[in-house]
């Protein structure tokens, strides 16, 4: 890199900067634009004011929504689902993960097969839908937790993190007597805490911004995760537009009401983002490069 | 989705000497789960899952054969053969909701392919550290939100008193209704597709421009090659085997596009342009309730996709000598 750049190398640097400045601007846009709403009166917004700065700068709507109880049930729910989900998942794929990592093992082949083949040929919608209600799961927490339990693309990175482990230290473990559980859980997994991190990360977002499972096995509005009360306004607001010149004040506060939802369900993951967003990085190229 | 295979089984026990007859090279089944018992149990549960969630829905498939009732037998009552395949080849419904797949998942691809290459490429020449890190930061960020709150974020924004609306009057435009306008429903598809996928996109092409050999370019300026040159004669073949695996998995997801955002963005004024298979399907088996006709249309969708990405990948193979297994 000792060469004098060119004139045109030069320019080229600008046009650069420039587009990569709109990248961002882009991006952002529509944040700066949904906050800026949230904070707006309604009035404003229905007369098309808002654009990055709140007009009628009020917190009344924020109020409104977050004194629904309804909307806290929901809250709690995501939250809730979360959790369970992360922790049923992260035993599934590392126990899973775990096996397929050891390369002397009679049938790994196969077992890999059995996760990797899924990925490129699933059931479909309706036969899960069929079997999830059979299962008699509807309405319940397991019909959001049990059927994405194992993603397989999380499976392969954990499962490529194993292989990259020493293989030393877990014979000095066997011969020391230890069990293959011993050594996983003594050995294998202190060793382990950035890529189970990871997939903390990865399986804990996926699940918190999940509706679809939500909207389709729960029936009963206390039941719902924060998303698809989410998208029960949006729907209404949708169906609402249908009916053109609907001034009704309900359709009004909607406005209002859809951005601070949208904002209050955005806001953890955007609190957390600065730190976790390594983790997701180095994960996605664990996977690719060695999945 | 390995790039580089690993050595397979590392020798672990000395090869039997030669000439020891009748001795098996590999370990029985027996003598394998007696030694490793521990470890195939470990399995137990993560195979339990494949087999009920993955596997049964698969074989739950035979009701597009077979007549289905609500709360009746899982795998149908008797079998009518290729009627419901008939029914919906035959449903003109269904040619449109195909057709409309071809085009938003042709746009998709046309998009949201390349489009992250030329972000990577661009990020690749900022020589400012946190610039490019700054960047980058932004970019993923839409990633990590739900669909659910990106459709609410679009719906706002092209409201008719949304920010784009407000844009067009101030250029003189009348409003438009973009969000119960046919016409609009791709453009808007698409472009909510590029915001939320293109900057989590350049990660694989990020990875990739670092491994390209610094010698390949420094030989490449010897000869005189200008910057444009070495992009092109250096760079890109440095990330094709990144770009040949990524292409044969949109391609392989290619009739998938979007289920869950169509159904959010879509209404029934948009439908002619909007509806897709995925959702048709879902109408017409969960909302109305005609389970196997629905069946037979996801497990159409299903082979198709499958057979695109085993043929997207043979011709990867073929062509470039890049290959997904």
């Amino acid at each position: 890199m000792t060469i004098q750049p060119t004139r045109g190398y030069r320019a080229f640097q600008v046009v650069n900067a420039v587009a990569l400045t709109a990248v961002v601007a882009v991006t952002l846009f529509p944040f700066v634009n949904i906050v800026a709403r949230s904070f707006s009166g309604e009035q404003e917004i229905r007369s098309g004011e808002v654009g990055l700065v709140p007009r009628g700068f009020t917190v009344e709507t924020y109020r409104h929504v977050m004194s629904d109880s309804m909307f806290w049930t929901n809250y709690r729910n995501t939250v809730v689902y979360t959790v369970v989900a992360t922790i049923i998942s992260i035993v599934l794929t590392t126990c899973y993960a775990y096996v397929l990592s050891k390369r002397q093992l009679k049938g790994r082949g196969v077992l890999v097969g059995i996760a990797v083949f899924t990925m490129f040929f699933n059931g479909g919608l309706i036969p899960n839908y069929v079997l999830v209600s059979e299962l008699g799961l509807r309405n319940s927490l397991w019909a959001i937790v049990l059927p994405n339990a194992i993603s397989v693309f999380n499976l392969l990175v954990m499962k490529a993190f194993f292989e990259s482990l020493p293989v030393e230290l877990e014979e000095a473990a066997t011969v020391d007597g230890a069990s293959t559980y011993g050594t996983l859980l003594r050995i294998v997994l202190p060793l382990s805490k950035a890529i189970l991190a990871t997939m903390l990360l990865f399986y804990a977002v996926s699940f918190w911004n999940s509706w679809f499972a939500g909207f389709l096995y729960l029936d009963r509005q206390e039941l719902f995760p924060v998303t698809v009360y989410l998208r029960n306004l949006i729907a209404g607001a949708t169906a609402g537009a249908d009916q053109t010149a609907a001034s009704d004040s309900a359709l009004q506060i909607a406005a209002s009401i859809q951005a601070v939802t949208i904002v209050l369900t955005m806001l953890p993951i955007m609190l957390v983002y600065p730190f976790i967003q390594r983790y997701f990085v180095s994960g996605v190229m664990l996977g690719a490069v060695k999945g | 989705m390995s790039l580089t295979k690993p050595a397979d089984s590392v020798p672990e026990v000395v090869p039997p000497p030669a000439g020891v007859a009748g001795r098996p090279r590999r370990r029985t089944w027996r003598t394998a789960v007696r030694r490793d018992w521990q470890l195939y149990s470990l399995a137990v549960l993560p195979l339990l899952f494949f087999v009920v969630f993955r596997y049964l829905p698969m074989i739950g498939n035979v009701i597009a054969f077979r007549r289905y009732s609500p709360g009746g037998d899982l795998f149908g009552e008797y079998w009518v053969g290729l009627r419901y395949f008939k029914m919906f080849l035959n449903d003109p419904t269904f040619w449109q909701v195909f057709t409309n797949t071809l085009i938003i998942g042709g746009l998709t691809l046309l998009f949201c392919f390349p489009l992250p290459i030329v972000l990577a490429l661009l990020l690749n020449e900022v020589r400012t550290r946190w610039l490019k890190g700054f960047v980058q930061t932004i970019s993923y960020l839409p990633h990590f939100l739900s669909i659910v709150v990106v459709a609410g974020i679009v719906l706002q924004v092209v409201n008719v008193d949304g920010v784009v609306n407000q844009g067009l009057r101030l250029v003189g435009h009348g409003a438009i209704p973009f969000i119960q306008e046919p016409g609009w429903f791709r453009t808007l598809y698409v472009s909510s597709e590029v915001w939320q996928t293109v900057g989590w996109g350049t990660i694989l092409y990020l990875a990739a421009l670092t491994t390209v050999d610094s010698d390949l370019y420094e030989q490449a300026r010897i000869d005189g090659a200008s910057r444009w040159r070495q992009t092109w004669h250096v760079t890109l073949p440095g990330i094709r085997p990144t770009m040949m695996t990524l292409l044969v998995l949109n391609i392989g997801t290619f009739l998938a596009v979007g289920f869950e955002k169509i159904l959010l963005l879509a209404n029934p004024l948009t439908y002619p342009t909007a509806d897709v298979i995925s959702t048709y399907l879902y109408r017409v088996g969960i909302v109305s309730g005609s389970f196997s006709y629905a069946a037979a249309i996801g497990l159409f969708e299903s082979v198709i996709g499958l057979t695109l990405v085993l043929g997207a990948n043979r011709l990867s193979r073929r062509l470039v000598g890049t290959s997904l297994w």
